[in-house]
């Protein structure tokens, strides 16, 4: 579903990726672990098409980047610390918004449908600034997914929820990835990753350090494997 | 892995294949977008108008002119006016769009980069129009001036629509700076001295009741600069995006 090969992406000297091979299957949930600074949020925008490789390429759901951006962005959903929403429309409003801008069909239904995934169908005339911060990620994934994607990317979703707010995430993400989405999720939290991803990679220095199957971290835990793959 | 692979087929099978929407539906999506969004919050539009009041206001007191006179600058107040309450609309309008990361979430929908712009553009034209709408009539009182004419109208309408869509594309530059408010009237108000000074004259000319033959070089003028500003800006916004 997603094919990286020799990424690179400098910013002026500095080069953040450099030489990043990547590879997730269908259906795959891939933590994608590492330090501030290890450049994974650079490498999620790259897959999301908001910013251009300096070399290498990049093959999501059988579509290159950066040259059929727009085929690629039609099957992808976006979840950042950002909940990219207007706070000055309502819930419903935001949903419809995107919804027309991916030209989904019957898209009231859906809205509905994505309203009630996120526990949120009792607020959707509610304006968006009035949301707590959950409430505010948990809709941002429902903007995500309005369209149906096959690839879903989470960019650090867990930064500034409280740990109500963090729990009621995790059964959104994980009815999103129950339906079948590919999935590759940033976070700082290994407890979180450890107990969603079917697969940890980690990104250090640029390049991806270590790669692991969660069947492969029996007998050791994700923990010892992200401080093993730091080190060598 | 076998399982997650199989039912990533099987879901994906029920899925449709997307089809991105259509210029027009994408771009009349960003300005019914804007238009909610201001009409509920209002914020936008009642800074623009406060601050047009309040420099008709200082221009009214502190020239203090002879009738006449006042009617031969009437032009180049109207003028300022909207050019320095455009710019604080164009500053709320894509800083609106910056402070929640929806400028991402605008780039990530499916769509031609330059409906995005064009929405953007003729919602600011709207918001720019409506506030034009007010201040005429409250300086045709001030100042005396009669300012409802055809041609004075059309002029006002064509300066705005170049002064949209250039500076929809330079707040779009600088929005993404930490000194936006500072960064936009330096950099839009070199850009738009051609649009200005070509409104500026034609506005004149009518105002003052010259022949038509003589106001048809800057009315012309202006026509060339809004299909030039609008056809760069069409070529280079999708540059202007990108990181």
């Amino acid at each position: 579903m997603i094919t990286v090969k020799k990424l690179v992406k400098r910013f002026g000297l500095k080069a953040v990726l450099r030489g990043v091979d990547f590879e997730v299957q269908p259906g795959e949930f891939v933590a994608l672990l590492g330090p501030n600074g290890a450049g994974k949020t650079t490498f999620l925008r790259i897959l999301s098409s908001l910013s251009r490789p300096s070399m290498g390429a990049v093959n999501i759901a059988g579509y290159q980047l950066p040259h059929q951006a727009a085929q690629v962005r039609a099957r992808l959903g976006v979840v950042s610390h950002l909940p990219l929403l207007y706070g000055e429309l309502t819930a419903e409003e935001n949903l419809r918004f995107y919804a027309r801008m991916y030209n989904v069909p019957n898209y009231e239904l859906r809205i509905t449908e994505v309203l009630e995934m996120v526990g949120l169908e009792n607020r959707r005339r509610d304006l968006v600034r009035t949301f707590s911060r959950g409430m505010q990620q948990r809709l941002a994934i429902g903007r995500a997914v309005i369209h149906d994607p096959d690839v879903m990317l989470f960019d650090e979703p867990y930064t500034g929820l409280d740990q109500d707010a963090s729990s009621m995430l995790d059964d959104v993400l994980r009815s999103v990835a129950a339906e079948g989405r590919t999935v590759v999720m940033t976070s700082h939290d290994l407890a979180r990753a450890e107990d969603l991803a079917t697969r940890f990679d980690i990104l250090s220095r640029g390049v991806i350090a270590a790669s692991s199957l969660r069947s492969g971290l029996k007998k050791t835990n994700l923990l010892d494997f992200y401080k093993k793959a730091l080190a060598d | 892995m076998a399982t997650t692979t199989e039912q990533a087929t099987r879901t994906a099978s029920t899925r449709t294949t997307p089809i991105t929407p259509s210029f027009f539906k994408a771009m009349f999506a960003v300005v019914q977008k804007d238009l909610a969004a201001e009409l509920r919050s209002r914020e936008l539009l009642s800074a623009m108008l406060v601050f047009s009041m309040l420099v008709i206001l200082i221009f009214n007191f502190a020239l203090e002119l002879e009738p006449d006179i006042r009617r031969k600058v009437t032009a180049g107040v109207l003028w300022a006016t909207f050019a320095f309450a455009g710019t604080l609309g164009l500053n709320r309008s894509m800083a609106i769009e910056k402070d929640r990361g929806c400028m991402d979430g605008l780039l990530l929908a499916p769509v031609d980069r330059a409906a995005i712009y064009f929405g953007k553009v003729i919602s600011n034209l709207a918001f720019m129009l409506i506030v034009e709408a007010i201040v005429l009539p409250m300086y045709g009182v001030l100042y005396g001036v009669n300012l409802f004419q055809p041609g004075l109208l059309g002029v006002i309408l064509l300066g705005s629509i170049g002064y949209s869509s250039v500076g929809t594309l330079i707040s779009t530059m600088t929005v993404q700076t930490r000194t936006r408010d500072v960064l936009l009237p330096i950099l839009l108000f070199p850009i738009i001295i051609p649009v200005l000074l070509a409104s500026v004259k034609a506005s004149g000319g009518i105002l003052s009741g010259a022949e038509f033959s003589e106001i048809l070089t800057p009315l012309n003028l202006l026509i060339v600069y809004d299909v030039i500003f609008i056809a760069i800006a069409f070529m280079v916004f999708d540059f202007v995006v990108e990181e």
